[in-house]
């Protein structure tokens, strides 16, 4: 069907692509700790080798009933649903914090279950609706 | 249906259909912009903020279907030499630059009334601005190398790595944690988006679509013309 350039080209071109393949597929096996943006508190948890001194991200929901507030500095729970970490902020945290809302904070750990963080980042869901149709759902649950 | 863009049918598009079709997107994208701006509710966290969202998205699925025309285009074009499909890339390339460009920009002006932040090196951001370099450096290769044969093959072989970073900006949302949402529209499952902002964010996608066709025929008439003067220039 093809002529023997062409086919050439073909194996040629399949073969880079495979070796294409290989070669990102190891990049992102030895980036895999660098490409998480945040852990989630159960990754914390199970995590061996724990260094404390080194700035992470960790991310969750924030519990509800479980932010309390004092002059300028904030505590809440990030919880994935197995595990939690108490978080402690010093500072405004973004508008669209709020509990049962997903969140992402940049900080320390001071053990697996106390964090201190020094940035806090409100995460969005992919849910968007209008106000009337949120209070709806809240209604009928 | 692709014969269609074969240069000389191209050659015989005039003026007159191209603002036949401008008139049509500018009705749709007035009609996108009224219902979105106007129309569509607010949204129950973001407020008015949601409205960004109607150039963004379209816009980055615009920067991605370019590329991966271009990639695929790229590879038909190494294995059988087809000249008019690296006019085809290359008319290409500046639209999807723009649309990444925009995508970006709106995504920040978004993130930071959201996120608290302009912007953040997770995956799915990374990966975007990982394909913003590729349309910069696909360009350029076109724009610095004077020899086409050379030019060609270079801008060709750069579309086809910068294709395997498709599914990685897709797929970062679900493969890595990362502050950006995973996708609100899915194949599988219900759109997790409400029907009156998923109509909008239709009619704009569809709106910019048309508007990246026009673009896309002007250039790639201009390219053919200029390919064929200098053939005979050579001559």
């Amino acid at each position: 069907m093809f002529s023997k350039k062409v086919k050439s080209r073909i194996v040629l071109l399949i073969l880079s692509i495979l070796f294409f393949v290989l070669i990102i597929f190891f990049i992102f096996r030895s980036l895999e700790e660098n490409l998480v943006y945040f852990f989630s508190p159960t990754e914390i948890y199970n995590n061996q080798n724990l260094s404390l001194n080194k700035t992470i991200r960790i991310g969750g929901l924030v519990k509800e009933g479980s932010t309390s507030r004092k002059e300028n500095t904030i505590n809440f729970i990030i919880t994935d649903l197995k595990n939690e970490i108490v978080v402690s902020y010093n500072g405004l945290v973004p508008n669209l914090f709020s509990e049962g809302k997903g969140v992402v904070a940049e900080g320390k750990l001071t053990d697996k279950k106390y964090f201190i963080a020094n940035k806090i980042l409100a995460k969005h869901d992919e849910n968007y609706m209008p106000p009337e149709v949120s209070k709806a759902l809240e209604k009928s649950n | 249906m692709l014969k269609n863009f074969f240069p000389n049918k191209i050659l015989k598009i005039n003026t007159k259909l191209i603002n036949k079709i401008a008139i049509f997107m500018l009705i749709i994208i007035g009609l996108g912009l009224v219902y979105s701006l106007i129309l569509s509710p607010e949204d129950y966290i973001q407020g008015d903020s949601v409205r960004i969202m109607y150039v963004h998205v379209p816009s980055s699925l615009i920067a991605l279907g370019c590329f991966a025309v271009m990639g695929i285009a790229s590879i038909l074009n190494l294995l059988f030499n087809i000249k008019f499909l690296s006019l085809i890339s290359k008319s290409l390339a500046p639209i999807g630059g723009i649309f990444t460009l925009i995508s970006i920009i709106t995504g920040s002006l978004w993130g930071k009334p959201t996120w608290g932040i302009w912007w953040v090196w997770d995956a799915r951001l990374t990966s975007m601005f990982i394909l913003f370099c590729f349309y910069i450096a696909y360009i350029l290769s076109w724009k610095l190398i004077s020899n086409f044969k050379k030019a060609n093959k270079i801008s060709s072989i750069i579309a086809i790595i910068g294709l395997f970073n498709l599914p990685v900006i897709k797929y970062s949302v679900d493969w890595w944690n990362t502050l950006h949402q995973p996708s609100s529209i899915t194949l599988t499952s219900a759109p997790t988006i409400h029907h009156t902002m998923l109509i909008p964010l239709i009619i704009m996608f569809f709106g910019l679509l048309i508007y990246s066709l026009i673009i896309f025929l002007m250039k790639y008439k201009i390219e053919i013309i200029k390919f064929k003067l200098k053939k005979k220039n050579e001559k």
